[in-house]
């Protein structure tokens, strides 16, 4: 079954960062999930770019509406996906436990993928 | 045995093994549901089985064989009509003689294990131990915490969608994971045994039975984990609470204090027992004992006092002082101070209050007040007693402790 987990973090927390600090980070990250490629476990994932360059799109009155910025304003911001193949819930929470970037600060968000049409 | 007792007695362990043969809760219920219609439909003629606990598993499992049937030529669903074939074949399991359709401890502990799985809500795990291992209907579990029906309804839907579709795993986790999986269990029952125990609102019925079904879990958590200690812990202190029940309120539903309490009519054989288990959880070699044995030590001296003047109060302090160290918690601070107050001197818990107090952690609970007006009023300084029973009363928030205080408060404002 296939999990993904929704990487979160504080953007002013992580601008405050060195970029020495920041580098060190991802790389844990990358070393710790490739770790895991060989086993099955983890699938592929990706940094992305801070919110400031996201693109909305809604409909509105029948035309596409585009807006700067992110369908939602949170405190913590989407930094990264990740997605990992585990036999159940407690496999993919042992593997972003011990998630690096979790010992660093950030949050993960764990979502099972559905498989099929919607129920 | 009848039926009923059979329900009552027997539920979660049929259901555990159910859900162990059909990967799923709803279809277990369901299938479960069904075994006892028919049981009810057969029984009285055609007699009880001689395994009545294996007659309902076998029943239940063909019952959701042919349910699923029926939705599998209803939806053409290849899945489901994979999973049928699946489940109908007879399967053995090799490592052991029995049928796989034996009932195994392992089951229940399975199924607590996912029901307070901390992926969950804790009120959903609460509402689903309940409802799966207990039997209690959504009604019965609605009522015991104020909830409306449809509300408990919707959080145990919702508890169960989760669990199947994110796959929280129906298994008994591995020797790495328990010790902190089995805490997270303990505190499931231990939520159950005190909104049973706080018998202050609601059906006084319905809430015992939380604190027997508490009391069944925490008996099966020292039965199928019997190298932890601290399941001995909370049962002992479970029954020993409990052993006081009769005597907690008077006839008229106002609170007794524990010192005032007639101790006749404690249930000696419970007291008896969560002594013996105190020990045992005490005497696990190589470990600190944890917070439920200490609680449960700190309740065995008060069970086992002859009278209140009785009370080790000393053995309690120091009990209390163990107990911050590991469970360090203002209520426990709390209790430690009027514990060293009745152990040398009550002018020596009044500067321990005052320091809790200070340190906010307990701003706006009652029993911080409360306590202090009740050391003021054995003391005799009416006018501070009266003082500190107002600021209590001013937040209580239970109508049998608020009859209390207010009685007390009459107490010392007049002479």
């Amino acid at each position: 079954m296939r999990y993904i987990l929704l990487i979160y973090r504080d953007d002013k927390w992580w601008d405050g960062l060195s970029v020495q600090d920041r580098g060190k980070i991802f790389q844990d990250a990358v070393e710790y999930s490739e770790g895991f490629r060989a086993k099955g476990v983890y699938l592929g994932g990706d940094p992305l770019e801070p919110i400031s360059t996201a693109t909305t799109v809604r409909m509105k009155d029948g035309k596409a509406l585009l807006t700067d910025g992110p369908f939602a304003e949170t405190k913590e911001q989407l930094a990264g996906y990740t997605m990992v193949e585990a036999k159940d819930l407690d496999e993919a929470l042992a593997f972003a436990t011990r998630h690096p970037l979790v010992k660093a600060g950030l949050s993960i968000e764990v979502r099972p993928v559905r498989v099929g049409p919607p129920k | 045995m009848g039926i009923e007792e059979i329900f009552r007695a027997d539920y979660g362990r049929i259901l555990a093994t159910l859900i162990r043969l059909l990967g799923d809760i709803d279809l277990a219920e369901e299938a479960l549901q069904e075994a006892f219609a028919a049981a009810l439909e057969q029984w009285p003629a055609a007699g009880t089985p001689a395994n009545p606990v294996a007659w309902l598993v076998s029943t239940g499992r063909h019952k959701a064989i042919d349910r699923l049937r029926r939705r599998a030529w209803l939806s053409d669903k290849q899945d489901q009509i994979a999973r049928e074939v699946e489940l109908s074949a007879p399967r053995l399991d090799p490592q052991s003689a029995h049928d796989e359709e034996t009932p195994v401890p392992e089951d229940r502990l399975s199924l607590i294990f996912t029901c307070c799985h901390p992926a969950l809500a804790t009120e959903a795990q609460v509402a689903l131990t309940l409802r799966t291992l207990g039997g209690l209907s959504t009604e019965e579990i609605a009522r015991a915490f104020l909830v409306p029906a449809p509300t408990m309804a919707q959080r145990l839907v919702r508890a169960k969608s989760k669990i199947r579709a994110a796959r929280i795993p129906y298994q008994v986790p591995r020797a790495e994971a328990l010790a902190e999986r089995l805490e997270a269990v303990m505190v499931v029952v231990y939520l159950v045994f005190n909104e049973g125990y706080a018998a202050s609102f609601g059906d006084r019925l319905v809430r015992h039975e939380l604190c027997e079904q508490a009391i069944r879990l925490g008996r099966m958590l020292v039965e199928l984990l019997p190298i932890y200690a601290e399941p001995k812990g909370l049962l002992a202190l479970m029954l020993l609470h409990d052993s006081r029940r009769e005597t907690r309120l008077d006839a008229s539903g106002d609170l007794v204090l524990l010192e005032d309490q007639d101790r006749a009519r404690w249930d000696r054989a419970q007291i008896d027992e969560g002594a013996a288990l105190v020990e045992a959880a005490l005497s696990e070699s190589g470990r600190p004992p944890g917070p439920y044995a200490l609680q449960a030590a700190i309740a065995a001296l008060h069970a086992q006092a002859p009278t209140a003047a009785d009370t080790d109060w000393a053995q309690i302090a120091a009990l209390y002082g163990v107990l911050a160290r590991v469970y360090p918690t203002p209520v426990v601070e709390l209790n430690r101070a009027v514990a060293v107050a009745m152990a040398s001197g009550l002018e020596r818990g009044l500067p321990l209050l005052d320091a809790l107090s200070l340190d906010g952690g307990l701003a706006g609970y009652h029993l911080l007040p409360a306590a202090r007006a009740e050391l003021l009023r054995r003391l005799g300084r009416r006018d501070e007693a009266a003082r500190s029973y107002r600021q209590a009363l001013a937040l209580v928030g239970n109508d049998t402790e608020r009859k209390h205080l207010e009685k007390r408060l009459r107490e010392v404002t007049t002479s």
